[in-house]
């Protein structure tokens, strides 16, 4: 009977540890996400303005958002931005990859290096970097077209140019991940399907096309995911490079929100705005899950 | 044949390389031109007379020891603390068998869906009302839980066999113990790939100092970069060599520990 009991307590005191060693965590997780994630919704249908105006509209938010052509143009301009930067940064990350693990490229690793070495900047650094390259008057790359003939472009005004600065800058900063996620999937690849390939003839396009790419599925599949969802997210670097202009032609979602709700303090319409952003996240997240769980099955 | 070919990939790639890291030197270079040489047409590429004036001035002109100190307590305090949570956090989701735990994790990988850019001005809301606002606590406290580093974490521990600390548990070692003393010191390589990441998320965080940050005295260098960066007429001078001070210590972080960074990139992809 004794024996039983001090077990019993021996168990009680083992869940208790489980529960210490779990609370901080929890107590972080319902304070700064459920808890933001209810008022945002409670906001969303309110016309809250940070001050004294917090009366219940309904839906009236939403029905405003979905007349707004600010906020279409928001979401176009971000779906558009990750349709460009997606497939432009997979492809990239992809050659660099093929390259830096070839074994006729010398110093291989520093290279890697150096590639990788611009995530590790800040998205405001990235942006400075940037606008003071692509300045109209003092930027080196409008200084550079000019000495070969051509007449300056307008990176700030022009808003095709302001919209492919941003494409640039964000490659830029998000490839080196990519890449290395790469390399690791490359490294998983088993070098007797390339052996067997080659006595079979293939060439070394056969063997990309019908062995590398189809090995790396799951992989690209990790990676453009991540990348749509940090496309989505874009926010600092582009308020650095180009506030968002000329015009709204690089006002993404995130700046939009930000916008609206800090600075115009249209807080509870910001939250409508934010909630329809957080679907859209939530849509690709399940995707992603789904599809991962899939390809770890095999 | 074959050597020009492996030649011309090779001039290709360093080439490829050389502009790919020439956005980062130009800026170096430009910080050491002096003032008037920044914005001379035709453009020089070298400075003609390199200068440490821009440091100095940047330096003087602005709090930036007060700026570089937030931003270090931040980073520091931040990075200490999520190691602590994380590894016992992902140290119950590994080695404890309870329903409920399920649940727990299950929460926590929710938190990678909803990014805190998109919950920005109710987050500010909550930091406002735990009385958080206009302190560094509020740019330490709200990113300290990382699914990341749990993640990590329990991965790791997964690892360990339980017979480990069922042994420890007959020698009548509590949980605690048996966690600060026998599991934290196994898991040496998970805390260092963890403080690298950490150190860069929060060094280079803009999202949470923009929210709770107000008096300049407590501004990260993230923030007056940004500050700088959006007045008026940009003052490229101060910017330029205050982007590089601000740089630095991740540079210096990333040199050392350079070979551990590669190889946590490569097997998890983290992403921060």
């Amino acid at each position: 009977m004794d024996k039983i009991t001090t077990k019993k307590k021996r168990k009680d005191r083992k869940q208790i540890w489980a529960i210490l060693f779990v609370t901080p965590n929890i107590v972080l997780f319902l304070l700064f996400f459920v808890s933001p994630a209810f008022v945002g919704l409670k906001y969303s249908f309110t016309n809250y303005n940070g001050l004294m105006k917090n009366d219940w509209i309904g839906l009236q938010n939403y029905i405003e958002l979905f007349e707004d052509s600010e906020f279409y143009a928001a979401l176009i301009n971000t779906v558009k931005y990750s349709l460009v930067t997606v497939p432009l940064g997979y492809v990239t990350a992809l050659i660099l990859a093929l390259i830096l693990t070839s074994k006729s490229v010398c110093g291989n690793s520093l290279l890697r290096v150096l590639i990788y070495w611009p995530t590790l900047l800040s998205t405001i650094i990235v942006g400075l970097t940037w606008k003071w390259l692509f300045g109209e008057t003092f930027g080196l790359i409008n200084y550079l077209i000019k000495l070969s003939g051509g007449t300056g472009i307008g990176w700030a005004t022009n808003s095709t140019a302001a919209f492919a600065t941003t494409v640039i800058a964000f490659v830029w900063a998000d490839c080196g991940t990519n890449m290395l996620i790469f390399i690791g999937g490359l490294k998983q690849i088993s070098e007797d399907l390339y052996e067997a390939a080659k006595i079979d003839g293939a060439n070394s396009w056969k063997l990309f096309r019908y062995i590398t790419l189809p090995e790396l599925v799951p992989i690209s599949f990790m990676v453009i995911m991540l990348s749509i969802i940090s496309s989505f997210k874009v926010f600092a670097m582009v308020q650095t490079l180009t506030n968002g202009g000329p015009g709204t032609s690089t006002t993404y979602m995130i700046q939009y929100i930000y916008s609206t709700g800090f600075e115009k303090m249209r807080v509870g319409y910001s939250s409508a705005a934010s909630l329809v952003m957080f679907v859209l996240l939530l849509i690709l997240s399940i995707v992603q899950t789904k599809v991962n769980n899939r390809f770890s099955d095999y | 044949m074959k050597f020009f070919k492996k030649l011309f990939i090779n001039i290709i790639i360093y080439l490829f390389v050389l502009l790919w890291v020439f956005p980062v030197l130009w800026v170096v270079i430009s910080s050491f031109k002096n003032g008037n040489e920044l914005f001379r047409y035709p453009l020089t590429f070298f400075p003609s007379q390199p200068t440490v004036q821009n440091y100095i001035d940047v330096w003087n002109q602005f709090d930036f020891m007060t700026y570089m100190s937030n931003s270090a307590f931040i980073t520091i305090v931040a990075t200490v603390l999520t190691i602590l949570i994380s590894a016992m956090c992902g140290f119950a989701l590994a080695k404890y068998h309870y329903r409920w735990l399920t649940i727990v994790f299950i929460m926590l990988l929710c938190t990678t869906m909803l990014p805190s850019e998109v919950i920005m001005k109710p987050s500010f809301t909550i930091l406002y009302h735990l009385g958080l606002y206009d302190s560094l606590w509020g740019c330490i406290i709200p990113c300290i839980g990382t699914m990341t580093g749990v993640f990590l974490m329990r991965q790791f521990f997964i690892t360990v066999p339980d017979e480990m600390l069922d042994a420890a548990r007959i020698d009548g070692a509590s949980e605690g113990k048996i966690f600060t003393l026998i599991m934290l010191p196994i898991c040496k390589s998970q805390i260092s790939i963890l403080t690298i990441f950490s150190f860069k998320w929060r060094w280079n965080d803009y999202i949470w100092p923009l929210l709770a940050l107000r008096s300049k005295n407590k501004y990260t260098l993230q923030l007056a970069l940004r500050v700088l960066s959006g007045a008026e007429a940009v003052n490229w001078t101060a910017l330029l060599s205050a982007s590089v001070i601000t740089v630095i210590p991740v540079l210096v972080i990333f040199i050392v520990f350079n070979r551990q960074i590669m190889n946590a990139g490569l097997s998890a992809g983290v992403k921060g």
